[in-house]
């Protein structure tokens, strides 16, 4: 089980962001003829995760929802092995309450991946400036064309790291366990950065120490590529060295952002009070406002232990919530007397003492791009010209349980206004602030304060909107093959 | 709760009924004809549940032939006071609702008396858990009433309070509450006093249990290593029935689900068969039941802070039992809370039921096979055709700060600290 993960056979994806290929561009797909989509499939050169002296100068990834696994002419039986929140889809009309898209956001408004608007496939193309559109057109030609429908096609811009907001984007990633070192624990007491391969990787034991479900197929000799599936000899793993990719486009709505702040700060200068920097959790260079307590300047080396009122980083600030930075218990027992007080429900009577679900369950690993031209927060004022193309994220994380994992996240950490023993707010930058149903608001944001008073921003805007977003399996490379058929 | 067999040419009539109490499905109408359940001042939770279990063939797996069971409906409700003045109220003020929804069940006449007839249907839990006890339902409104009153108060002129300490912010919002509840637009009311015969049964519980157990000690002491020889046992060679669920059922529970911040949970499922486990059921409930009652911190199930309340019910006879409960969260959230934060209590109870994920001692792995854990549970999950609670918005969380707020404001002189722990709730 604890077998070296053969990188000829996971796409390179999961371990690389192809950051030195600033060009990228997404297609969203329909399968026009299934034949064709199929050969495509066999013959298309994706790109694995091997590393290459020298590195590769473009990139192919692709990834499939459940109704482009379906158009591929695959057994219902194997369908039913991917996970219940996969095959529903992202735009399910429970699956809206649970993530927040709800009025603005709802599927019905979004430009792709709505109701009737879902895509079949994701085509995902890297490259470095000087050859990518040579790449694009020799990827995208003939059988391309007869075998695919066009649905959207998400351009993206290379923003140098900086989200279109203006700050430093993409610091914190979990670091992935690839050599499986890390044993699997009943009770972890310190937050750490390194996470179980099988969080990202179907195929290899979790956090949990388990292998998360996935399909299994029968053993014969279409599936005889395939790894055998550990828990029944008889099958076949088709899930193995594949993920879950998860896309959002979020439009950001920067000079609201911008015009917001300098409304409430009745100043000019962006980091006027400190307030953009309080509602995100960092400084605009990427810096968390808690001090990294390693050596150097890593920027994803903190946790939240030395702030457990908020002075420094406020709960409510987006890099807080989407990561809180704890362990499984609110302390390290002294004793084991002391664990089993704690255990019981009798050691932490404080008003915020363990509210929240232990992080390590809840990571995901970030791989979105940025869209539109840079605007700088000097510049970012309203009103937009009328031909302003719309600038965002691409979202984009890699989960092997996307429901424990992004929409765990996205559920009851970005988008709860209970989150961390709060009331009436949400993630004060990523956040739909409509009320839930019996609350008065959502749109507050609260900086504890040393002398116990909350400092209350209130009418807080909603500056992200989603677009389009879908749940893709990322097969691997044996798997991929495997569903393109004979 | 109100249990009673439903008569199968009378189902559909019974579920058009239950779907006539809901603006939309997992959307009750507060104020809907049959049972107006927000006329109910006493009334914090309310369901009324169909108990199609679907999987009465598990029992299989022990080498049984499934039994015919006919199908129950359930009527559950959380309420402050006695059960018998409830039923009164519920006859006074829903009777012909009620007399609507029960001639759909068997036993039931239309001349019958209709608080008779509930109060010899009732099943009682074999353990329950309540939040905070002796928070009703009026203080919950009242003190959230309270939170919202100083909660505008200081952003009304946040300058007012901005270089305030503690105990100066204290004593402003103390007098503006005094002045709020002069002018009659905030109303506290006082605790209202337990009634004695009630806390005289409740201190014979604290004390007669453990006296209990400590006379059949020796009996248990005795006992106790076959017990554990037959446990090993069994917990080898239980059979797992965890099939991946289906996936049109997991939808439409999931449809019922997220239209407040709390939701509901009905889960239900047969007991493995013979003494062994029904006997350890009862042990583990009684724990809880106790622990429930006496021990725990009010807001807290262990570590768990998001349950307002639940119980454990034997469903006509000692096969088939049902789990309710009401949790603040997503059902994803609450099943990670339980695994990662109560896992032991959860494996002691649940490890009884038919097709539970393999535990050992009986508190240990079980629900940390995650994934088929939570198959498990989803597939023995009901939907609950009707829910309602009084307080929407409300989490527990929310309910426990507004006492805090409460009970702070009721006290003239903190100290700093106390006035700096209790400023920070706001």
């Amino acid at each position: 089980m604890n077998a070296q993960v053969d990188f000829s056979d996971v796409q390179g994806l999961v371990r690389f962001g192809y950051k030195r290929m600033t060009k990228a561009h997404y297609d969203l797909l329909q399968v026009k003829d299934a034949g064709a989509a199929r050969e495509w499939l066999r013959q298309a050169p994706v790109t694995p995760a091997e590393t290459r002296d020298p590195p590769p100068k473009t990139a192919l990834q692709v990834a499939f929802t459940v109704e482009g696994i379906r158009a591929l002419g695959t057994d219902e039986s194997i369908i039913e092995g991917f996970s219940h929140e996969f095959r529903s889809g992202m735009a399910a009309s429970f699956k809206a309450r649970q993530l927040g898209d709800t009025g603005k956001n709802a599927p019905e408004n979004w430009e792709w991946g709505g109701p009737g608007k879902e895509p079949h496939l994701l085509v995902m193309l890297f490259g470095e400036p000087d050859v990518f559109e040579d790449f694009l057109s020799a990827q995208t030609g003939g059988l391309y064309q007869q075998a695919f429908e066009l649905q959207a096609c998400l351009d993206t811009a290379d923003l140098d790291g900086v989200e279109p907001f203006g700050f430093a984007d993409g610091i914190s990633q979990p670091k992935i366990d690839w050599e499986q070192k890390k044993k699997s624990r009943e009770i972890v007491y310190t937050y750490e950065n390194l996470s179980a391969l099988g969080e990202f990787l179907l195929g290899y034991p979790n956090e949990y120490g388990n292998l998360t479900r996935r399909p299994l197929v029968d053993d014969n000799a279409l599936s005889s590529s395939l790894d055998p599936a550990p828990e029944d000899p008889r099958k076949r793993d088709l899930g193995r060295n594949g993920t879950y990719l998860v896309l959002r486009q979020l439009d950001q709505d920067v000079r609201k952002f911008w015009d917001f702040i300098r409304k409430q700060t009745g100043s000019e200068d962006p980091d006027a009070d400190g307030l953009a920097a309080a509602m995100v959790g960092r400084h605009r260079d990427g810096s968390p406002l808690v001090k990294p307590s390693g050596q150097g300047d890593d920027d994803n080396n903190f946790n939240f232990d030395a702030d457990p009122e908020g002075h420094q980083c406020p709960f409510g600030a987006h890099v807080r919530r989407a990561n809180p930075r704890n362990a499984d218990y609110p302390e390290r027992p002294r004793n084991i007397f002391r664990k089993l007080l704690v255990t019981l429900g009798f050691g932490t009577p404080g008003f915020r003492d363990d509210v929240m679900s232990s992080v390590r369950f809840h990571r995901i690993l970030r791989r979105g791009r940025e869209y539109g031209s840079e605007l700088k927060p000097e510049d970012a004022k309203g009103p937009p010209p009328a031909d302003e193309p719309p600038r965002g994220l691409h979202f984009i994380c890699l989960n092997a349980n996307i429901c424990r994992q992004f929409e765990f996240i996205q559920n009851a950490w970005l988008n709860s206004t209970k989150f961390a023993a709060m009331t009436g707010e949400r993630d004060p930058l990523v956040g739909n602030h409509e009320p839930p149903a019996g609350c008065p608001v959502a749109n507050h944001f609260n900086r504890p304060g040393k002398d116990g008073l909350r400092q209350r921003v209130t009418g807080l805007e909603t500056f992200v909107t989603v677009r389009g977003g879908a749940y893709f399996f990322l097969p691997g490379l044996r798997a991929l093959r495997y569903l393109a058929g004979p | 709760m109100v249990l009673a067999v439903v008569i199968p040419d009378r189902e559909s009539r019974l579920r058009e009924l239950l779907a006539s109490m809901n603006h939309a499905p997992g959307r009750v109408d507060r104020e809907n004809r049959l049972v107006p359940f927000a006329r109910f001042p006493a009334l914090h939770m309310a369901r009324l549940v169909l108990l199609d279990d679907k999987t009465t063939g598990d029992v299989r797996a022990h080498g049984l032939e499934p039994r015919e069971y006919p199908l129950y409906l359930a009527f559950l409700g959380d309420i402050d006071g006695a059960e018998r003045d409830f039923l009164e109220e519920l006859a006074a003020k829903a009777g012909e609702g009620l007399r609507e929804i029960f001639s759909c069940c068997e036993g039931f006449s239309p001349e019958d008396d209709l608080v008779g007839w509930m109060w010899s249907h009732r099943s009682p839990p074999l353990a329950n858990y309540v939040n905070t006890r002796g928070r009703t339902v009026r203080q919950v409104h009242q003190e959230a009433a309270l939170y919202e009153a100083l909660e505008k108060r200081m952003d009304g002129s946040p300058e007012e309070f901005a270089g305030l300490n503690p105990r100066e912010v204290h004593s402003r919002l103390r007098k503006f509450s005094g002045e709020e509840q002069a002018a009659g637009r905030l109303t506290l009311s006082p605790e209202e006093p337990t009634p004695a015969g009630w806390w005289i049964r409740d201190k014979l519980h604290l004390v007669g249990m453990p006296l209990l157990m400590l006379l059949l000690s020796p009996i248990l002491l005795l006992a106790l290593p076959v017990y554990l020889i037959i446990l090993r046992h069994r917990e080898k060679t239980d059979p797992e029935v965890v099939p991946v669920y289906d996936q049109e059922a997991a939808d439409h529970l999931s449809e019922l689900e997220d239209h407040d911040v709390t939701n509901q949970f009905s889960a239900m499922g047969s007991l493995k068969p013979g003494l062994f486990r029904l006997l350890t059921t009862y042990a583990v409930l009684g724990v809880v039941d106790y622990a429930a009652r006496h021990l725990v911190h009010a807001g807290r199930l262990g570590r768990i802070r998001t349950i307002h309340f639940a119980r454990w019910v034997f469903v006509a006879g000692k096969e088939r039992m049902i789990f309710c409960s009401n949790y603040d969260g997503s059902v994803e959230s609450y099943m990670d809370d339980f695994i990662n934060k109560t896992g032991f209590g959860l494996n002691a109870s649940f490890s009884n039921g038919i097709g539970y994920p393999r535990t050992n001692w009986l508190i240990r792995d079980g629900c940390r096979a995650e994934g088929k854990y939570k198959e498990y549970l989803r597939r023995h999950t009901l939907p609950t055709q009707v829910w309602y609670k009084a307080y929407p918005g409300l989490t527990a969380v929310d309910l426990e700060r507004n006492t805090r707020i409460r009970k702070g404001l009721d006290t003239t002189n903190l100290s700093r600290e106390e006035a700096l722990e209790w400023a920070k709730l706001l």
